[in-house]
């Protein structure tokens, strides 16, 4: 399916969150996510199912003021 | 010492993490500040570059205490969903709350900030609010659940120094128990220890340091800046006057006409 991670689509095989991040590379990575504008703790990706379409946002620290 | 929720922090200068040449000079500088909060935020992060994670480490090689920042959020829904995408990358329940109201100035949606700390206090953040100097907004926060405050010296990257001096100083006066955080318009060290001099608790800079010709040297000069200014402060500075008062004793003067 067709998902949007960080504003570029993307396809994925995977069918929930935790499998996703894994497929994109963000297996190890630490970052936080979000669903749709929801935010997903880590511990919820593994139960966050993911559908055609869904907005993903991966972030990770980053320097600031 | 200065205790920023209930955590007592020697140096008065929190510094800012963003727009330094390249890592090495941003660790230089935060090693010459002395600061041990730094500021940090969270961005959209690329599989394949991974900048976030490098980022990362260099901050916890550092040693230092992070603020995470809500910075770029313009609503209460985005400032609250990002607050909780930093409680768990960063694992502190630290928060510096921006939102932000109008794009010249970077001037904060003190409505938006107001609700949006009523919602972060309730859940247990501890909410570092980037403000105004208004006191109806400061008491708000205050009953929100802040206990410390960040008021705007000037528009951020402004370099501009203390804009209002007036309003900060009755910001000051009217919450003497509250740590007060000058953050943002700071330009150079002389605004920094004139912060520190009118009583307020520490500065956090960022643009003034990182974009300085020679950040490492320039965050030396703050840290030296700081503390002058808060010696002064505790040493009780002069009224200042509008007529000139001779320093030199007048009795006993010669006549010599």
């Amino acid at each position: 399916m067709n998902i949007q991670v960080n504003g570029e689509w993307r396809e994925v095989r995977a069918a929930d969150l935790a499998a996703a991040l894994a497929e994109l590379g963000f297996a190890d990575a630490v970052v936080a996510t979000a669903v749709n504008g929801e935010f997903v703790p880590a511990a919820s990706r593994a139960s966050a199912a993911l559908l055609e379409g869904d907005r993903l946002e991966v972030l990770a620290p980053m320097q600031g003021g | 010492m200065l205790t920023l929720y209930d955590v007592p922090v020697r140096s008065r200068l929190l510094l800012g993490t963003a727009r330094y040449p390249s890592p090495a000079v941003l660790t230089d500088a935060v090693r010459a500040s002395g600061a041990e909060v730094v500021t940090v935020s969270l961005r959209r992060e690329a599989a394949g570059e991974r900048a976030g994670q490098a980022f990362w480490s260099i901050v916890r090689e550092l040693g230092v205490r992070v603020l995470p920042n809500t910075a770029g959020c313009h609503t209460v829904k985005e400032a609250v969903t990002t607050a909780h995408m930093a409680r768990e990358v960063f694992g502190t329940r630290w928060l510096k709350l921006e939102v932000i109201g109008e794009e010249d100035t970077l001037q904060p949606d003190v409505f938006g900030l107001v609700e949006a700390a009523r919602i972060l206090c309730a859940e247990d953040f501890e909410v570092f609010p980037y403000t105004t100097e208004d006191l109806t907004v400061a008491e708000r926060l205050c009953a929100a659940g802040c206990r410390v405050l960040m008021p705007w010296g000037s528009p951020i990257g402004s370099g501009r120094g203390l804009n209002n001096l007036f309003g900060l100083q009755a910001l000051r006066a009217r919450f003497a128990d509250v740590p007060l955080v000058i953050d943002a318009g700071i330009g150079v060290p002389s605004h920094a220890a004139q912060a520190l001099e009118l009583g307020f608790d520490a500065v956090l800079i960022n643009t003034a340091v990182s974009q300085a010709a020679d950040p490492a040297r320039m965050a030396a000069a703050f840290a030296q800046a700081v503390a002058a200014g808060r010696e002064a402060f505790l040493a009780g500075p002069m009224e200042p006057r509008d007529m000139a008062v001779p320093s030199t004793p007048v009795v006993g003067s010669a006549l010599l006409r």
